[in-house]
């Protein structure tokens, strides 16, 4: 019958499209083509896109400005002159801001499962997770990460690293392991919300606090929170222990000088423990309404 | 033939958890659905009814792999739809009336042209699908129209195009037409009816609509509080539970003063047909017809003792049947 014909183009569509998923960019083209769409939606509000735009590179450059205005103050933050603190916010800073154009849309996942589009999401042939962050992508947040990398040119001139091999190597890959350990931090604390539908701004906490507290080095924070934060959570491998490897001083807290490498095993099991979060968050999906 | 769609003591159960007290809340467990057995054979158009809350669109998001089921057992195109979300979604429709597959900010063939990458559709199939969708829904007068801007009707016109351009097997439709107006409506329904006359897509939809499933399901299935309570066609639904469809007359004088000398004037009423209301200046009849009864021999009957100012023929209200069939149930006969 002509049941056997359809299913007959379904397979060998279904051939093509996995042959086809053979080269890597066949597999993310429909996120890429969806994401492309997401600008272009958000260019059709164009002055909104460029408050924001400006906005939030403002807020970036607030949080440095809030480590300067400290050092008016005193001169020395936990051991630590300005140039070295600098430095390490402007790792952190710079990690949270790629953490967040990326998958910082993943916070409004408790609004998208209350007006019911998440229903719409999961029967698309498309994985959840990058479906999520490819609609949403902010892309209007991309300044914040240009402004991210120019400070932080700006603070490795200041504390003149001796360049080598090493260090060029931990100086790109450290705000790339901060940001995916942001990233998971903002996909666990988002996942909540599978559960917990008024979430409200339960992620914040962890998202934005986060960032905050790497912000400074950690040994302004007393042991109760270095123990739980720094190294519970594993914020202190954002940006104070690699700038500490980068910058060849000891850790006034005891770990050994190679701490800093520790940042790249640590956002890989937070991305694995993310996953699995995830995964089990979606399996306890309820729907709303009909 | 092997079946498209198969559910076994499907079952979903919920969590509500109740305020009881100031600050005390009792956690109680409720079943959605509640051991629905369903087999659709490849073709079939069926039709998905029950009063709100019966648990309908939970059957639905089972079978689309949006919820995952609390018990037995569920396959669709040969695929279980939680684990083989992503495979099974190619070969499968789903137009959620109060959800959208479409970009909200975006011209409608943007989204068309973006859901072609979604499933990886060849642009010749994609272009011949589209082509066929937009002559019979006409489309194009609203195509290159944002979605947020379009009306509820052409949105919905669009949102049944998204969910066919790659040919699924099934089709699951959640409400398609609430909430739109009579033309929409039949626009809808006419196309549905010649997508599922073709005899290649599977169509299952779920409506508070009679017409709906008076134009399109040769089969109805009937869920109350997530038990499968009625399967089978319309009339035998009807039959079954005596369901009528009632005739009004107007007539430009009256024939009788009661009801049994209308009866009489009548010249006796056929088997299944009852005379309920004569209104007070004995202008106008109300007849319910047992179905099989013959309207058309009713009114011509009529019109021929009487000259008819004006006749209307009332369907019986789905709501009405279901109303009927659950107060059954809870009475205790099946």
């Amino acid at each position: 019958m002509n049941i056997d014909w359809s299913c007959r183009v379904v397979e060998a569509t279904e051939l093509a499209a996995t042959r086809g998923a053979g080269t890597r960019g066949e597999r993310f083209r429909p996120y890429q083509r969806i994401l492309r769409a997401q600008v272009r939606a958000q260019l059709s509000y164009r002055t909104s896109f460029w408050i924001d735009a400006v906005s939030g590179m403002t807020f970036t450059a607030m949080d440095l400005v809030t480590v300067l205005v400290l050092f008016n103050v005193t001169s020395v933050l936990g051991g630590f002159a300005f140039r070295d603190a600098f430095f390490m916010s402007a790792i952190a800073s710079l990690s949270f801001s790629l953490a967040d154009v990326i998958v910082g849309s993943i916070e409004q996942l408790r609004l998208i499962i209350r007006s019911g589009q998440l229903d719409s999401l999961l029967v698309r042939p498309l994985s959840l997770l990058p479906q999520l962050v490819s609609i949403d992508m902010q892309t209007r947040r991309v300044g914040r990460v240009l402004e991210g990398v120019a400070v932080l040119g700006v603070a490795a001139g200041l504390v003149h690293l001796r360049w080598s091999a090493q260090t060029v190597a931990m100086i790109i890959l450290t705000p790339i392991a901060g940001a995916a350990l942001f990233a998971a931090i903002f996909v666990m604390t988002a996942t909540v919300a599978f559960w917990w539908i008024d979430s409200g701004e339960f992620g914040s906490g962890f998202t934005y606090g986060g960032r905050d507290f790497t912000n400074y080095p950690m040994t302004v924070y007393g042991q109760f929170f270095r123990r739980v934060f720094a190294i519970g959570l594993g914020f202190a491998f954002i940006a104070y222990y690699p700038a500490l490897t980068m910058l060849g001083r000891a850790d006034p807290l005891g770990l050994p000088d190679w701490a800093g490498w520790l940042s790249i095993p640590i956002a890989a099991l937070a991305c694995g423990a993310a996953g699995f979060v995830w995964r089990t968050g979606v399996r306890h999906y309820r729907s709303t309404g009909s | 033939m092997t079946a498209i769609i198969e559910a076994h003591g499907l079952r979903k159960d919920f969590t509500v958890s109740e305020k009881a007290g100031r600050l005390r809340r009792i956690r109680r467990t409720v079943a959605a659905v509640d051991g629905i057995d369903l087999v659709i054979e490849p073709g079939e158009m069926v039709g998905y009814i029950g009063p709100n809350g019966a648990g309908k669109s939970t059957t639905l998001k089972m079978m689309t792999g949006v919820l995952t089921p609390s018990g037995g057992s569920v396959t669709v195109c040969g695929l279980r739809p939680v684990a083989q979300r992503t495979r099974l979604a190619r070969r499968i429709g789903v137009v959620f009336g109060q959800r959208s597959q479409l970009w909200w900010d975006l011209p409608l063939r943007d989204s068309f042209d973006l859901l072609r990458h979604v499933y990886r559709v060849p642009a010749a199939d994609h272009a011949a699908r589209l082509a066929e969708c937009r002559s019979l829904l006409g489309l194009d007068e609203f195509e290159a129209t944002p979605v947020r801007q379009l009306s509820l009707g052409q949105r919905m016109r669009g949102e049944i195009t998204a969910a066919l351009l790659h040919r699924p097997a099934v089709l699951f439709l959640d409400e398609p037409t609430i909430g739109l107006d009579v033309v929409s409506k039949q626009a809808v329904r006419g196309f549905l009816a010649s997508i599922g006359a073709r005899g290649d897509t599977t169509l299952v939809l779920t409506t508070h609509d009679l017409a709906d499933i008076e134009r399109l399901c040769e089969r109805l299935v009937v869920i109350d509080h997530g038990h499968v309570v009625h399967d089978g066609t319309l009339a035998e639904l009807h039959a079954r539970y005596q369901s009528r469809r009632r005739v009004v007359v107007d007539l430009d004088a009256p024939i009788g003063a009661d009801h049994h000398a209308i009866a009489a004037a009548l010249g006796g009423l056929a088997d299944g047909v009852t005379l309920d209301v004569v209104s007070p200046d004995g202008q106008r009849l109300e007849f319910g017809l047992q179905d099989g009864a013959n309207a058309g021999a009713l009114v011509a009957c009529v019109a021929s003792v009487a000259s008819l100012r004006d006749l209307s023929v009332i369907e019986p209200d789905i709501e009405d049947v279901v109303a009927r069939l659950y107060q059954r149930r809870s009475a205790g006969c099946p």
